[in-house]
């Protein structure tokens, strides 16, 4: 049976579950075992499904049709956008962020009144989205006590504000028990992670309830809504409002990365960069999950309530419990419980920390009370600070529901708060990549975009509940046409939304354009610049630290340290720093810049970096360094970052060109060795012919009485070895003939086969004498080709000679000539049965002074000339000439010459 | 200057890959039925999808 008080005791229940889990993430972060894994932390992005989605997308769409996806569109689309992320967190990182008020502080000269001016608008920006969950849990509180036999005191108080109260006292007890002020909470982390799964499973489940109990799937619920011609519009596109799509898009988009909680939990809350791999598609699949069923149960709430007037944004418990379904209308309630809690958790948390760090204590610390306190822990302050700032919150979200909340539906509020954090994207997306951008122009653009959001969206809110009068919106200010608040200058056509983010954002980029390109930053302003946006190229600490030049004294700084971050916690973050310099006690480091650094660090994760720097420069004495001195030292710094990176281009290019010289080298001592081997072989050559001449000729001169017969062969072995000197001579000539270009060339139309032929004779006696059989297989009737004759001629009868010299004699041999032809080409080929060449040889043969076999035992069998000199031959006439041989399986030398084209 | 990563640049490609086909005009060329379920939901969903299943894919295939 429902009764009240079990429905109390389940909530207590369920947040009793919440304790749990968070306590354990932050046991486990303290003993430096992180539960934030990749899923984790996509899991807690998911902290944007509020009660908006899980009770105000089936609201939405029961008007406005499938228009409620642009809400988790644009997250999509912005995630996929890695770099930027990955560049705010590294930011985050470096300058110790601990929200979204602070890094913009932060990036323009960690301003006070910038930080300040930033928790304002998002205070006042977030209440109407505080406010939207009171509403939405109030409301499923009203649904679940309605049921006849159910109804329950409320001790005289209105059911909303108790929600607020519990709600408030939650977020204290759950974000701010520790008395350490840092900026991280992996506790809550897991816990919303916890949460989100809940809800999704909670959502999923009424999905499938309506959509496969109360009907019979997808298809005959749109089947049946189909029928209904008031529902036909819901699904369906209105081209007519896609500027309104677009505009949702674009609103949505920045919110994921700008509302002060996704801030904490994408950003501040991050442990590992490598996590948003995970989250950059988890966390958009998870919303795609979660809005399946919206539609669904949107048309399955129209219709089986269809006339009864019941509210559609608690269709997700009014459809279940309709059919009995308790226990699952108790889960559903859980649900949206989850997700109002996680939303207001992590956002007043985010918000408590804002206006203590950057509204409470500048104000505090201009104040003589706190110096009166010098000696005292203010940690305990600050958490009590936090824990009023979330009370005062949670009042005022409950305070705009009391004046505004009933005139709109729960999306209408939160959309409202998403225009008003849009607010921050020129400042914070310009200071990440623009350097010129200044503090003013920040101030004038956020004042300028947050006015325009006031009075064309805040104020009209107010106005249309009838808590102030509405003649602003209706006759414009002072009845003056042009300025009517949502239809300012007589822009019409837009809905509200639209019409405030088109005007918000063109007042705010236009102020934070203009005011920026006129003033000139000052010193610290523009050493912040340069450090956000060059933060991939920043080493760690280096140019940090050289930025601040005066005196400081250690006690001072570390006594700073322990009032703010407490005694204990302060004494461990000094050992672990003085570890980091090599020192073994921190009593003896010496307060220099780089500690002044580390102490403005660690207090600017407890206070924010605004009053950290407020504080450290009340305990030390900076010296002024003035702006030219700071564009100087990062200047420098750029200019040594240049320096090196030319100077590694440089020593690359000078790489490069070692190894060309060392492979030219490489080539030129080849070249060389070949020569000497080549002056040897020809030195060799010669003097054989020439010792067999000389002696000969000697015999003949010495010796008169010689016999006819004997001078006669010896005449004849001299003029054979003179031919051979004169061929040898002859081909070297030749060589170089073709090598410096300076060869004559006859072309003329030739038969190859015929040239083929007549080389075969000319070397039939050769064959013969060695006993080597010549075959030939010669194509008839080949077109001719262009080339010189006797070159021709040449390459062949160099081709066969080889072949002869290499085949066995005494009958063995054998030499297979045949020419062919295709369309392109005559191809010659000469094939032998020889001893066949290695893969390598077959290379190397074909290069000047190589010749086949083992030229260091064997004879030289030529002159190493012949077929370097076919070669290129053959290449003028632009055919090629190569060989296809196996050692043991003979050779084929095969040539081809081209034929004319048919236009030649 | 330090280049930007490829998943980085693979990820931002689908992002400017996947605002046309969300918005308009894009937006308003599927219509009819399938099934019953209007075309445009499925088209929307199915979008939505693919760019969430490229994403993985191009995520974890490289923190591998």
């Amino acid at each position: 049976m429902l009764s009240g008080w079990f429905i109390v005791l389940l909530s207590a229940t369920y947040i009793g579950v919440l304790f749990a889990v968070a306590r354990f993430g932050d046991a486990r972060a303290d003993a430096g075992r992180s539960i934030i894994s990749a899923n984790v932390y996509a899991l807690s992005l998911a902290v944007y499904c509020t009660s908006w989605t899980f009770f105000g997308s089936v609201g939405r769409a029961t008007s406005g049709g499938l228009s409620f996806l642009t809400i988790y569109l644009g997250p999509t689309l912005m995630l996929l956008c890695v770099g930027v992320i990955v560049k705010m967190i590294r930011i985050a990182k470096a300058q110790r962020i601990t929200s979204i008020a602070d890094f913009i502080a932060s990036r323009y000269g960690k301003s006070q009144l910038l930080a300040g001016l930033v928790t304002v608008i998002a205070v006042i920006g977030i209440v109407p989205y505080i406010a939207l969950q009171l509403k939405a849990v109030a409301a499923s509180l009203d649904v679940l006590f309605d049921q006849p036999g159910h109804a329950i005191h409320l001790w005289g108080i209105d059911s909303t504000l108790l929600v607020a109260a519990v709600l408030a006292l939650f977020t204290i007890l759950f974000g701010t028990r520790h008395l350490d002020a840092t900026e991280r909470h992996e506790g809550m982390v897991a816990a919303v992670a916890f949460e989100s799964v809940v809800k999704l499973v909670a959502f999923i489940a009424v999905g499938v309830f309506v959509t496969y109990g109360m009907f019979d799937g997808f298809s005959d619920l749109f089947r049946r809504a189909a029928a209904h011609p008031e529902l036909a519009g819901l699904l369906e596109l209105d081209a007519s409002r896609a500027g309104t799509w677009a505009a949702m898009i674009l609103l949505s988009a920045l919110a994921i990365v700008f509302l002060p909680r996704q801030f904490q939990v994408m950003v501040v809350e991050n442990v590992d960069e490598s996590h948003l791999k995970r989250a950059v598609w988890l966390f958009p699949l998870y919303l795609l999950l979660i809005n399946i069923f919206v539609l669904p149960v949107a048309l399955g709430g129209l219709m089986h309530f269809s006339g009864q007037g019941a509210n559609p944004d608690t269709f997700v418990l009014t459809l279940p419990l309709s059919q009995g379904a308790e226990s699952l209308a108790l889960f559903v309630f859980i649900g949206g419980l989850s997700a109002a809690t996680g939303m207001v958790i992590v956002e007043t948390i985010a918000l408590s920390t804002m206006i203590c760090n950057d509204l409470v204590m500048p104000a505090l610390l201009r104040s003589t009370w706190l110096k009166m306190e010098k000696r005292g822990d203010l940690s305990g302050l600050l958490i009590g600070i936090r824990r009023v700032a979330i009370v005062l919150i949670l009042l005022l979200g409950y305070v705009y529901f009391k004046a505004a909340g009933e005139a709109y539906a729960l999306v209408g509020i939160g959309l409202i708060s998403f225009a008003a954090v849009a607010q921050f994207a020129p400042a914070l997306f310009g200071g990440m990549y623009w350097k010129q951008a200044t503090r003013a122009g920040a101030l004038a653009g956020l004042l300028a975009g947050f006015s325009v959001w006031l009075y064309t969206l805040l104020l009209p809110s107010f106005a249309r509940s009838g808590w102030i009068g509405s003649g602003f919106v209706e006759h414009g200010l002072f009845g003056i046409e042009w300025l009517r608040a949502q239809a300012l200058f007589g822009l019409t056509g837009l809905d509200e939304i639209s019409h405030c983010l088109w005007w918000s954002m063109l007042a705010n980029i236009g102020a934070y354009v203009v005011v920026s390109l006129s003033t000139v930053p000052d010193a610290l302003e523009a050493g912040q610049a340069e450090r956000f946006v060059d933060v991939f190229r920043h080493a760690q600490r280096a140019p940090d630290a050289r930025l601040w030049r005066g005196n400081a004294s250690l006690k001072e700084l570390v006594d700073l340290l322990e009032r703010f971050l407490g005694p204990a916690r302060a004494r461990q973050q000094l050992a672990a720093y003085a570890r980091s310099r090599g020192q073994r006690d921190w009593h003896g480091l010496p307060p220099d810049a780089e500690f002044v650094h580390f102490a403005e660090g660690e207090l600017a994760g407890a206070i924010g970096s605004a009053s950290a720097r407020a504080m450290v420069s009340s305990v030390t004495r900076e010296e002024d360094l003035g702006l030219e001195e700071v564009l100087d030292i990062l200047d420098e710094a750029t200019q040594v970052r240049a320096y090196s990176r030319e100077l590694e281009a440089k020593q690359q290019a000078l790489e490069v060109a070692t190894g060309e010289l060392r492979e030219a080298n490489e080539r030129l001592r080849e070249l060389d060795r070949m020569k000497d081997d080549f002056i040897s072989t020809v030195t060799h050559e010669l003097r054989t012919p020439l010792t067999s001449i000389r002696a000969l000729s000697e015999m003949l001169h010495e010796d008169p009485k010689l016999e006819l017969e004997e001078r006669r062969r010896f005449l004849g072995i001299i003029v054979s070895e003179t031919e051979r000197l004169t061929r040898l001579i002859n081909q070297i000539l030749d060589m170089a003939k073709l090598e410096s270009g300076r060869a004559e060339w006859t072309t003329a139309d030739v038969d190859v086969s015929e040239v083929v032929r007549e080389s075969m004779n000319a070397l039939e006696q050769l064959f013969h004498e060695k006993g080597v059989h010549l075959d030939s297989d010669l194509a008839d009737r080949l077109p001719p080709v262009q080339a010189d004759r006797d070159r021709l001629t040449q390459v062949v009868v160099n081709l066969l000679s080889n072949a002869v010299k290499f085949v066995p004699g005494g009958g063995k041999g054998r030499v297979r000539v045949g020419v062919s032809a295709d369309e392109k080409a005559v191809r010659v080929t000469v094939a032998d049965n020889g001893p066949g060449l290695t893969a390598e040889e077959c290379g190397v043969i074909f290069e000047k002074f190589r010749q086949g076999g083992n030229t260091m035992t064997d004879k030289p069998q030529g002159t190493g000339l012949g077929l370097p000199i076919s070669r290129q031959i053959v290449e003028y006439f632009g055919g090629k000439l190569w060989v296809e041989s196996a050692p043991g399986a003979g050779a084929t030398f095969i040539f081809t010459v081209p034929l004319p084209g048919p236009e030649a | 200057m330090k280049r930007g990563s490829p998943t980085r640049q693979r990820l931002t490609a689908l992002c400017l890959f996947g605002i046309p086909l969300l918005t308009y005009p894009i937006l308003g060329l599927p219509g009819g039925t399938l099934a019953d379920i209007p075309v445009v939901v499925l088209y929307l969903f199915g979008v939505w999808g693919g760019l969430i299943l490229l994403a993985a894919r191009v995520a974890e295939r490289r923190s591998k």
